[in-house]
């Protein structure tokens, strides 16, 4: 209310002067007066923003740093109290935290997470960008009214649903083509792709629309095909951002637990090949969590686990990090 | 409308995260609050004879653990919470290691676990209480079209030692055999190790914690064999004989069918208020004959033998 008022009062004072053709003096007078004058009302807004600003700033950082200070913690506890060797647990193929003695390989788990992400990326990456294509440079209206809405869809669908109808229509399909379980590598990958595939359509959706127009107005004007326009051009150009939209995808698929612990049946093994069965690291915290003891070295190896995924989102942040800066220098 | 939008999302943004931040602090109080009541407990227990009422108040009772016994214990909350009101207690799966963990931290009044609290490593066992208030059957079950339907305990040992692969070789037809096992951790396989595998080591195979996903995969996939509690078994998967001994309630009530295992709900002292007359409640006959039985149980009065912690069995 106060606002208008003023607001108000300022349009009142101009047209008086306008009207009332004018001392000059005065109105310059009366405009300097205004806007050197600490205004209260800014001024307390402004801090009050500032504030809350800080605040949420302060918090966020707070709570990553908390965050990994615990996850350290409890992770490292594995290796400095339980006395577990970091080769062994990287490297070892034996996972059975609770026999005599003790065994805390976890390479099956690390083996099955890197390779259900690589498999998934592999089937995202070619549909993701393809889609991309489509949307910004062949048929953009079409794309943008249906293409991209439906795409996105997907982000909403829960991820336990994904596993279940994985387990039901996925894991069965493949069974019964291949005579194997149907549990499986190629399974996991599947069901993560179709999960992936809205961010790195997305993400991929922007960066080619980032490539100026004038790249394509040229080339089309040397005589290039829409073809070999899109390949050499656009896409050459876009490259930085559509490798940002797959890793950006395989972050996500590699921390994804739900849907890929349903279909890939879990077996502590190293697999022999894309129908074998496998286990990730994070299907392998999710089955144990509820029942270990705190405290325990069991326990303990699961926020080991959790540790090495952590890291690896440092991982998948540093290249996203590198591939950003690599945008800027192209430029 | 662009910029408003942003701002509706970056708004929404920081309400979501005060929202739970709020959450988070609502939640920090509420453990140590309950954590001073065991202290308690044991003071009262002394002073006051048990011969006293258990009295129900509105204090919450929190009951955590056992998936395996997370449908009895609700429906029992349910019951009880409609008899006597305002009595409020919360019932969560998580379990039978968040269940014993989480009641000798104090966090919860009640842990439920399908094990004994002693073998489980890391629980304080001497500053619980156990009130078994059930027992539950497990059976090796196959998929309905396998054609076997006993199996000797050396016979099972070798198929979950990965030793016989195939039907055939124990009077099935030609086909592979596929293992549905469950977590290293689970309270039901250290159940089915111990009793039905006489404690050898399990070959690898599926692994799934939870008991429907358990029986989906055992009823759609060909030749697939694991184990379930009784409470979980429907028509879409087939229980086997073991030694010719079927898994019903009287052959568990006199120990002729061996792999069984007793409902825990674990208090840290002796239990007071509410959570006293909620156990009394389902230890109850009522309780006992009708919703325990309903629900796959075995009613705890109904046993014939008892089994300790380590496993020896005395006719009671």
């Amino acid at each position: 209310m106060s606002r208008r008022s003023e607001g108000t009062t300022v349009i009142k004072s101009n047209i008086i002067s306008d009207h009332h053709t004018p001392n000059k003096g005065e109105r310059t007078d009366y405009l300097a007066k205004k806007l050197l004058t600490r205004n209260k009302r800014q001024y307390v807004q402004n801090l009050t923003g500032k504030t809350i600003a800080m605040i949420c700033a302060g918090l966020l950082v707070a709570v990553v740093v908390s965050i990994t200070y615990f996850i350290a913690s409890k992770g490292l506890t594995t290796f400095f109290f339980d006395g577990v060797q970091i080769k062994e647990f990287l490297t070892g193929l034996k996972w059975d935290p609770e026999g005599e003695p003790a065994a805390f390989g976890v390479l099956p788990f690390i083996t099955g997470s890197f390779l259900v992400t690589m498999l998934a990326a592999l089937i995202a990456a070619p549909l993701g960008i393809g889609a991309a294509i489509f949307m910004t440079e062949i048929y953009p209206r079409f794309g943008k009214k249906v293409l991209k809405p439906v795409i996105e869809l997907l982000v909403g669908i829960p991820s336990v649903v994904y596993g279940y109808v994985g387990l039901t229509l996925l894991v069965p399909f493949i069974r019964g083509h291949f005579d194997v379980l149907g549990f499986s590598l190629l399974a996991g990958g599947l069901v993560l792709a179709l999960m992936i595939l809205p961010t790195i359509t997305s993400v991929a959706t922007d960066a080619i629309e980032a490539v100026p127009q004038d790249l394509r107005n040229a080339s089309l004007a040397l005589g290039a095909t829409r073809w070999q326009t899109i390949w050499n051009v656009v896409l050459h150009s876009a490259l930085p951002g559509c490798l940002t939209a797959i890793v950006l995808g395989m972050a996500r698929a590699f921390g994804e637990a739900l849907a890929v612990q349903m279909v890939i049946g879990n077996t502590t093994k190293l697999p022999g090949g894309l129908l074998d069965p496998i286990s990730t690291l994070t299907s392998g915290i999710t089955l144990n969590m509820g029942n270990t003891i705190q405290g325990t070295p069991y326990n303990n190896a699961l926020w080991s686990m959790a540790l090495l995924l952590l890291l690896m989102s440092f991982v998948f942040n540093l290249i996203l990090r590198i591939l950003s800066r690599k945008k800027l220098v192209n430029k | 409308m662009k910029k408003l939008s942003k701002m509706f999302i970056a708004l929404s943004f920081v309400g979501a995260l005060l929202a739970g931040c709020g959450s988070g602090n609502n939640a920090a109080p509420a453990a140590p609050a309950q954590s001073e009541k065991p202290a308690a407990q044991p003071a009262d227990a002394n002073q006051g004879s048990s011969e006293k009422p258990a009295e129900v108040s509105s204090e919450p009772v929190t009951a955590v653990g056992s998936t395996a016994l997370q449908p009895l214990v609700e429906q029992a909350a349910k019951d009880f919470m409609a008899k006597n009101a305002g009595a409020q207690i919360q019932v969560q799966g998580g379990g039978s290691g968040t269940g014993l963990s989480q009641v000798a931290s104090g966090a919860a009044t009640i842990g439920n676990s399908d094990i004994f609290a002693e073998e489980k490593k890391g629980i304080p066992a001497n500053e619980l209480v156990d009130h078994k208030v059930a027992v539950v059957g497990m059976a090796a079950v196959v998929n309905p079209k396998i054609t076997v339907d006993n199996l000797t305990k050396q016979q099972l040992i070798d198929i979950f030692t990965g030793k016989i692969t195939n039907w055939k070789d124990v009077g099935g037809e030609d086909q592979k055999i596929t293992l549905v096992n469950r977590p290293k951790s689970s309270g039901t396989r250290a159940t089915f190790h111990t009793f039905a595998l006489d404690g050898n080591e399990e070959a690898e195979g599926i692994t799934e914690d939870s008991s429907g996903t358990v029986r989906k995969i055992i009823a759609e996939t060909p030749g697939a064999i694991g184990y379930l509690a009784l409470s979980y078994l429907n028509d879409t998967v087939k229980p086997l004989k073991l030694d010719g001994v079927e898994a019903n309630g009287e052959n568990i009530a006199t120990n002729k069918y061996p792999v069984w295992a007793y409902e825990h709900m674990y208090t840290k002292g002796e239990a007071t208020g509410t959570a006293k007359a909620f156990l009394e409640y389902i230890m109850s006959e009522e309780t006992q004959k009708t919703t325990i039985t309903q629900l796959g149980f075995l009613p705890i009065t109904e046993m014939k033998v008892e089994r300790t912690a380590d496993g020896k069995v005395n006719q009671k």
